[in-house]
């Protein structure tokens, strides 16, 4: 769907809807991890890193990835602004 | 999602080609394929029968008079679901392989013991799906199950596919199944009225081929592609003569 007729209120295809809903359990029912458990370990990366960095909680995302081959849990945390130098990454 | 009635048409559809095939129904308690495939009216011995010794596997075997070697062994209807082991079965296949050409084990739904003794003695294993993200994901798991007991990854058959809805965006489409679940294609079963008037009558659709019904095709090209020919995937592309 492109901004057009997102523009236009148009609603997406449902079968577009299914096959992304699907990619998405299947992301976690493949790897056995619930997004739940996803929430226990975002929370806990979250409270290891504040130890030593500054980071707004807030701002912390942990996705499963799922190619063919591998699943990888993908973090990204950014670190808060300091000194006006570039926001960083750790992955 | 609709295995007795692709079970009992991938068997006829065998048979018309000339195969000797036994079609078991390994849904103990449930008993289906005998309805759908016209034989409820001849049933004496059952599988439970077989594996308990009350009859030889000979006398559990119901032949479909309209093929020339087609038969039926139907499920026990009331007894425990536990009569019925992995190892049972395959005992009754390895004497089954002895004659037939092939075995074609209908599964029940679920994952427990009734689906591990349906391919506990397979030597290959069709997936049926509906383009449905429920039917899909249970699809995954099966699959992922398969794997796991050396028995995957098997070949899939998109079975209630409507064209027209796929053409206005509302289904998923072949291309979207198999990308999501990376397996190989061996049929897709157009939803198909004739299917539901063949099953009323107990005369499998392919058997019966309905005023040249595309879904009667689909299960002889199902057949074909079992036998290891390669036949090219009926056309379903809305408002043409399948």
């Amino acid at each position: 769907m492109n901004w057009f007729e997102r523009l236009l209120g148009k609603q997406e295809k449902s079968g577009a809807t299914a096959k992304q809903r699907l990619q998405m359990v299947l992301i976690h029912d493949r790897a056995d991890v619930s997004p739940g458990l996803l929430e226990q370990i975002k929370d806990d990366i979250i409270e290891v890193i504040a130890k030593r960095l500054e980071i707004n909680p807030d701002n912390v995302v942990v996705n499963l990835d799922n190619t063919a081959q591998e699943s990888r849990l993908v973090a990204e945390i950014p670190l808060l602004q300091q000194n006006g130098r570039r926001r960083a990454t750790v992955q | 999602m609709g295995k007795t009635t692709v079970t009992a048409n991938i068997a006829t559809a065998l048979a018309m080609l000339g195969k000797k095939v036994v079609a078991i129904d390994a849904d103990i308690g449930l008993r289906n394929l005998d309805v759908v495939m016209g034989l409820e009216n001849r049933i004496v011995y059952d599988l439970v029968d077989v594996i308990e010794g009350r009859c030889r596997l000979r006398q559990a075997m119901i032949k479909d008079k309209r093929q020339p070697d087609l038969y039926l062994i139907p499920a026990a209807q009331t007894r425990d679901k536990m009569a019925v082991s992995p190892s049972d079965m395959i005992l009754v296949c390895d004497e089954l392989r002895q004659e037939m050409d092939y075995i074609i084990i209908d599964s029940p739904a679920g994952i427990e013991r009734g689906f591990r003794n349906a391919v506990a003695p397979s030597d290959e294993v069709v997936i049926v799906t509906n383009p449905e993200v429920s039917a899909v994901r249970d699809a995954d798991r099966i699959i992922g199950l398969l794997e796991a007991e050396e028995k995957g990854p098997g070949r899939l058959i998109i079975n209630r596919l409507k064209p027209e809805m796929v053409a206005r965006g509302d289904m998923l489409s072949i291309d979207d199944v198999l990308d999501i679940l990376a397996v190989e294609l061996i049929g897709v079963i157009p939803e198909d009225e004739s299917i539901l008037i063949s099953s009323n009558r107990g005369t499998p659709v392919a058997m019966s081929g309905l005023n040249g019904s595309s879904a009667s095709q689909a299960f002889r090209n199902v057949a074909q592609r079992l036998q290891g020919e390669t036949v090219p995937f009926v056309d379903l592309t809305p408002k043409r003569v399948c």
